[in-house]
C-alpha cells in the first residue's frame, strides 16, 4: 500500500531532527499566524489562485529567500566542518551526512534560490518594461511558479522523511544508479529538479514568447530595454537546453525503476555519457542565471550614472553571442574524464572565446559611468561589488579553461572558489541589486538605505573573507567536498578564516530581514508617491507604486529606446491616460495550484514506489488539464469605467 | 499558420495541392529509404549516406508541405526558432558522438579493466 | 490624482476585441511551436543516447536480429496517412464543414490507435523473447527513445477524443479552431520525429 516507506524514514540523528524541528516549527507558526489574522480566503483569493505575474513574482523571490536561509544553513554546518575536522578531530558531522549537506546545498541554491530570484524579478518586471498587461499564457505562468515552489518542497521534505542523495548536486552515475544508491535519496532529488525543471521550461516559452508577440507598439526589438534583451537570450537558453535535463533525469529513472541500461557500470551502460549531456544542460544553465543579472546591471549602471547606456547595440550582440556560445562549451566541465588533446583543445579554445563577450559588457558598463553624474545606492554598489568579484572569478575560470591548468585544479577549492564568486558576485550580487531597484515600483516603499549599505558592504566582505583562502587551499592542493584532512596539511587556518567569513554572510542576511522589518515598520516616511523614485529611464517606472492589477491604463505607442526618459524629456506624460477602454485580463483559477500539488504527489509516489498513487495523481493531472484547457472563458472585463474609477484613486487597484 | 476562411477558392486549392505533393513525396522517399536498405543497393557507408540524405529531405518536404513553413509572414519566428534548435541539436548531438567517441577509445576493453583489476589486486 | 480625469471620454470597442482574439491566436500559435521545438531538443537527447549506445549490445542481439522491416514500413505508413489526413481536416475545418472534421479525426484515431497497436505488439515480443530493455543499454536506449515516441502518439490520440467530443457538442468555435491547429501541429510533428525513428534506429541499425 504504501511501497517502501515505513516508520523507518522519520527516524534521524540529532541534527538532521533540529532541522526538521526548526522546519516545522516554522510551518507551524506561519499557520497560526495566517489563522489568527483570518487570511485564508484572503491568501486563496489573492495568492494562490493568482494569474498576475506581479504577485507571482513577489512569491518567487519569497520562496527563494527561505531557500537561501535553507542552503545558507548547509553552508554553514559545511564550514564548521571543514574548519574542525582536521588531523584526530572529526568534526560534528558524519561522512554521509556531510555528503546530503554539500548535495542539498549545492541543489537548494541553483535550483530554488538563483532561479527562483530570477524567474520573480522577471515576472515582476518584463511585462511592465515592454509595456504590457501581462505575460503570453498567464495561467501556465502560475502553473510554473506552483511546480517550483512542490520541487522545493519535495526536496525539503527528504529531511523530514527519508534521506536525500548524497552524491553531490548533479548525481553522477554509476553512485546515483540503483546499485550504489539504492535508497530514496537519489529519488528525492530526481523528482524535485524534474517537477522544478518542468516548471522552467514552460516558463522559457512563456516569457520568449511574451517578449516577442506583446511589446507596446513602437518598442521594436533594438529599443528593447537591455534587461528584457538580457532575458530573452536567458528563455532562449531554457528553452533548448531544459529538455536536455529533462531527459537525462528521465534515462536515471529508468535505470533506477525499471532496470534499464543507460548509465550502469556493466551491461551496456555508459555513465560517462550522462555526465555528458548533464553538462550539456549545466553549462547553458549558468548563463541563464547570470544573463538576467547582466541586463539588471545595465538598467542599473545606467540609472545611476544619469547615463543613456553605453554600447548598446554591442551589448545586445554581447548578450546574443554568450547565448550562442554557452552552446558549445560544456565539455570544460569534465576535462579529466579523459576525451583526449583534440577535444580538449577545443572546448578549451571555445571556453576562451566566449569570455570575450563578457568582457565587452563589463567595459560598456564602465564606459556608461564615465562622465556620468553618479549616485551611489545599494543597488550601485551591488555593481562595484560585482565588478571587483567578478572579475577575479572570471579569470580565474579563464585559467581553469587551458586543460592541463584544469588538470591540476579541477574538483579543486580553487574551481569552487571560481564558481561561488560567479554566482555570489555575479547573479546573487545582481538579483539583490535588481530588489533594491524594483522594490519601491513593486511595493511603494523604499527599501532602508542605511542597512541596504551594511548588508552590501557584509556580503562583500564576508564573501571575500570566504572565499579567497578557498582559491588558496585550491592551490595548494585541497578537492571539494572534504569532510576531514590531515593535520599535517596546514590547512585548517585558512579553512578556520573561511569559517569566519561564513558566519560575515550570515550578519548580511541578518541585516537583510531587518532591512525589510524597518522598511516596513517606517513605510509611512519611506513611501515614494512619484512612481519614479530614481529619475529611471525605461517603461515600467510609467506607472504608479505599486503598480495596478492591470499595469496600464491605456497603451500609448512609444518610439525611443529608454522610451521613459525620452517622454520625460519631452514633457510627454505617458502615465495619465488620454482615453479609456476597456480591459481584457485572465480570471484567477486555482488549477495551477492543483496540478502542482498533484505532481508533489506523483514525485513522492514514485520516490516511495507507491506505484498506485502515482498513477492515480498521474490521472489527475491529465483531468485537470483536460478541464482547463477545453474552459473557453477564462478571462474577464474590467469595465472602462471601473478603469477610470481605478486611476483616480477613487478605488485601490 | 492563420485559419481565417481562405480568400478564394484559388487558395485553398493551393493548400489542398501542397498536401497531396507532401503526401506523395514522402511516400517516395519513405519507400526509396526502405528499397536501398532490403535490397543493399550501395555499399554500407553509401546506404548510410543515401537514408541520411532522404530522411533529411522528407523532413525539409514536412516542414515546407505540410506545416507551411515558409509562409510565416515576418517576423519568421517560427523558422527562426527551428533553424535555432537544428543548430542546437547538431552541436549537442555531432558534439556528444565526437566527445562519446573519443572517451571509448581512451577507455579500457571490459576484459583489459578486468585482467587491471586482477593484476592490482582489485585496487 | 488629478481630477480632470473624471471628464475624459469612454469607450468599450468590440472591434478592440477582435484585435485581441487575433493577437491570442497568433502568439498561441509561436507559443506552442517553441514548445515543439524543446521536445525535439528532448528527442535529440534521447537519439544521442541511441547514438552512443548502438553498440551496447551486452553479448545479446542487436538491431540486425531484432528489427522486422516490413513491420516498420507498415507502421510508416500508416504514421504518414494519418498526417496526410490531419491536413485534410485543417482545410475542411477552414471551410467549417464540422461532419468532415470530425470523420477526418476520426479517421486519424484509428489509424494512430493502429500504429499503437502495431508498435505494442513488436514490444510485448521482444519482452517475451527475453529482448526488453533490461538487457542491455542498447535495448534500454532503443525501447525508450521509440516508446516516447508512442507516449506522445498517446497524448495524441486521447487529444483527439477531447477534441471531436468539444467539435460535437460546441461546434468549430475559435478556440476549438485554434485548438485543432494546435493538435495539427503536434501531430505533424509526431510524423516528423517518426522519419528519423525509422531511418536511423530501424533502417540503419537492421545494417550489420
Amino acid at each position: 500500500m504504501l511501497g517502501r516507506l515505513t516508520l523507518d524514514a522519520f527516524k534521524h540523528d540529532m541534527i538532521v531532527m533540529g532541522g526538521v524541528a526548526t522546519m516545522i516549527l516554522g510551518l507551524l507558526s506561519l499557520i497560526f499566524v495566517i489563522t489568527y489574522l483570518k487570511r485564508w480566503r484572503w491568501l486563496w483569493k489573492e495568492w494562490i489562485t493568482t494569474v498576475d505575474p506581479k504577485k507571482i513574482g513577489v512569491m518567487y523571490i519569497i520562496v527563494a529567500l527561505v531557500m537561501l536561509l535553507r542552503g545558507g544553513a548547509d553552508a554553514l554546518m559545511m564550514r564548521a566542518q571543514q574548519a574542525l575536522s582536521s588531523g584526530t578531530s572529526h568534526g560534528i558531522l558524519s561522512s554521509d551526512h556531510f555528503q546530503q549537506i554539500f548535495t542539498a546545498h549545492g541543489s537548494m541554491m541553483i535550483f530554488f534560490v538563483a532561479m527562483g530570484l530570477m524567474f520573480g524579478l522577471i515576472n515582476l518586471i518584463v511585462p511592465l518594461q515592454i509595456g504590457a498587461r501581462d505575460v503570453a499564457f498567464p495561467f501556465m505562468n502560475a502553473t510554473s511558479f506552483w511546480l517550483f515552489l512542490m520541487g522545493a518542497i519535495l526536496m525539503n521534505t527528504s529531511l523530514v522523511i527519508g534521506e536525500f542523495a548524497a552524491t553531490g548536486w548533479l548525481a553522477y552515475p554509476p553512485l546515483s544508479g540503483l546499485a550504489y544508491s539504492p535508497g530514496v535519496g537519489v529519488d528525492y532529488w530526481i523528482w524535485s529538479l524534474q517537477i522544478a525543471g518542468i516548471g522552467s521550461l514552460l516558463s522559457g516559452v512563456n516569457f520568449f514568447t511574451t517578449i516577442l508577440k506583446l511589446r507596446r507598439q513602437g518598442m521594436k526589438l533594438m529599443k528593447m530595454p537591455l534587461f528584457t534583451w538580457s532575458v530573452l537570450n536567458a528563455m532562449v537558453l531554457v528553452i533548448f537546453a531544459f529538455p536536455i535535463l529533462t531527459a537525462t533525469l528521465a534515462l536515471l529513472t529508468l535505470d533506477r525503476t525499471i532496470g534499464t541500461h543507460f548509465f550502469t557500470a556493466t551491461e551496456g551502460g555508459n555513465p560517462m555519457m550522462y555526465v555528458n549531456l548533464i553538462w550539456a544542460w549545466g553549462h547553458p544553465e549558468v548563463y541563464i542565471l547570470i544573463l538576467p543579472a547582466f541586463g539588471i546591471f545595465s538598467e542599473v549602471v545606467a540609472t545611476f550614472s544619469r547615463k543613456r547606456l553605453f554600447g548598446y547595440t554591442s551589448m545586445v550582440f554581447a548578450l546574443a553571442a554568450i547565448t550562442l556560445l554557452s552552446f558549445t562549451v560544456w565539455l570544460h566541465h569534465f576535462f579529466t574524464m579523459g576525451a583526449g588533446a583534440d577535444v580538449n583543445a577545443f572546448f578549451g579554445i571555445s571556453t576562451m572565446i566566449i569570455s570575450i563577450p563578457t568582457g565587452v559588457k563589463v567595459f560598456n558598463w564602465l564606459f556608461t559611468m564615465y562622465k556620468g553624474r553618479i549616485v551611489l545606492t545599494t543597488p550601485m554598489l551591488w555593481f562595484l561589488g560585482f565588478v571587483a568579484t567578478f572579475t577575479i572569478g572570471g579569470v580565474a575560470g579563464v585559467l581553469m579553461s587551458v586543460p592541463p591548468a584544469d588538470f591540476q585544479l579541477h574538483n579543486s577549492l580553487f574551481l569552487v572558489a571560481h564558481f561561488h564568486t560567479m554566482i555570489i558576485g555575479g547573479v546573487v550580487f545582481g538579483y539583490f541589486a535588481g530588489i533594491a531597484y524594483w522594490f519601491p515600483k513593486i511595493f511603494g516603499v523604499k527599501l532602508n538605505e542605511r542597512i541596504g549599505r551594511y548588508v552590501f558592504w557584509s556580503w562583500l566582505i564576508g564573501f571575500c573573507t570566504a572565499f579567497i583562502p578557498l582559491y588558496a587551499l585550491g592551490l595548494m592542493g585541497a578537492t571539494r567536498r572534504l569532510d576531514h584532512y590531515d593535520a599535517s596539511l596546514g590547512w585548517q587556518g585558512l579553512f578556520i578564516v573561511a569559517g569566519v567569513g561564513v558566519l560575515i554572510i550570515m550578519l548580511g542576511i541578518g541585516l537583510q530581514v531587518l532591512q525589510f522589518l524597518i522598511s516596513f515598520m517606517q513605510r509611512r516616511w519611506n513611501r515614494d508617491r512619484t512612481g519614479d523614485p530614481w529619475n529611471a529611464r525605461t517603461l515600467e517606472w510609467a506607472t504608479r507604486s505599486p503598480v495596478p492589477f492591470y499595469n496600464f491604463a491605456e497603451l500609448t505607442p512609444i518610439s525611443d529606446r529608454d522610451a521613459f526618459w525620452e517622454a520625460k524629456q519631452r514633457g510627454i506624460d505617458l502615465r495619465t491616460p488620454k482615453t479609456y477602454t476597456d480591459i481584457q485580463l485572465p480570471k484567477n483559477t486555482p488549477i495551477g495550484f492543483f496540478i502542482a500539488l498533484l505532481a508533489f504527489v506523483i514525485g513522492f509516489a514514485i520516490v516511495w514506489h507507491i506505484w498506485w498513487l502515482a498513477i492515480v495523481a498521474f490521472l489527475g493531472v491529465i483531468a485537470m488539464l483536460i478541464i482547463r484547457l477545453s474552459d473557453d472563458e477564462t478571462e474577464y472585463i474590467v469595465p472602462a469605467a471601473d478603469v477610470r474609477k481605478f486611476e483616480a484613486g477613487e478605488q485601490p487597484a | 499558420m492563420n485559419h481565417k476562411l481562405p480568400q478564394s477558392a484559388g487558395e485553398k486549392h493551393v493548400t489542398l495541392r501542397s498536401y497531396i505533393t507532401g503526401f506523395i513525396l514522402s511516400l517516395a522517399t519513405t519507400l526509396a529509404a526502405y528499397v536501398v536498405v532490403t535490397n543493399q543497393t550501395y555499399s554500407k557507408n553509401g546506404i548510410i549516406a543515401v537514408v541520411a540524405v532522404l530522411a533529411v529531405s522528407q523532413f525539409v518536404v514536412q516542414m515546407l508541405f505540410f506545416m507551411h513553413l515558409g509562409q510565416e509572414k515576418n517576423p519568421r519566428w517560427k523558422l527562426l526558432a527551428l533553424l535555432f534548435m537544428m543548430g542546437v541539436v547538431f552541436i549537442v548531438v555531432v558534439g556528444s558522438l565526437w566527445i562519446m567517441k573519443h572517451l571509448d577509445y581512451n577507455m579500457m576493453s571490459p576484459k583489459q579493466m578486468q585482467h587491471y583489476m586482477d593484476s592490482q589486486d582489485g585496487l | 490624482m488629478s481630477m480632470e480625469l473624471t471628464d475624459k471620454p469612454l469607450i468599450t470597442q468590440k472591434a478592440h476585441y477582435q484585435q485581441v482574439a487575433e493577437a491570442d491566436h497568433s502568439k498561441t500559435l509561436v507559443g506552442f511551436w517553441v514548445y515543439l521545438m524543446t521536445d525535439c531538443v528532448l528527442f535529440a537527447s534521447l537519439f544521442a543516447v541511441f547514438a552512443v549506445l548502438r553498440n551496447n549490445t551486452n553479448g545479446g542481439p542487436g538491431g540486425p536480429e531484432l528489427f522486422n522491416l516490413p513491420f516498420v514500413l507498415v507502421e510508416t505508413i500508416i504514421l504518414l496517412t494519418s498526417s496526410f489526413v490531419c491536413g485534410l481536416v485543417l482545410l475542411a475545418a477552414q471551410r467549417k464543414a464540422r461532419s468532415y472534421v470530425v470523420a477526418g479525426l476520426l479517421i486519424i484515431f484509428l489509424l494512430g490507435l493502429s500504429f499503437m497497436a502495431l508498435e505494442l505488439t513488436e514490444f510485448s515480443h521482444l519482452v517475451h523473447e527475453g529482448n526488453s530493455w533490461r538487457e542491455s543499454g542498447f535495448l534500454s536506449a532503443f525501447f525508450t527513445l521509440v516508446g516516447t515516441h508512442g507516449l506522445h502518439i498517446t497524448v495524441g490520440l486521447l487529444w483527439m477524443v477531447v477534441m471531436i467530443v468539444q467539435i460535437v457538442r460546441k461546434g468549430l468555435t475559435d478556440p476549438v479552431l485554434r485548438r485543432l491547429s494546435l493538435f495539427a501541429m503536434f501531430w505533424h510533428f509526431l510524423d516528423v520525429v517518426w522519419i528519423f525513428i525509422f531511418s536511423l534506429v530501424y533502417l540503419l541499425g537492421s545494417m550489420s
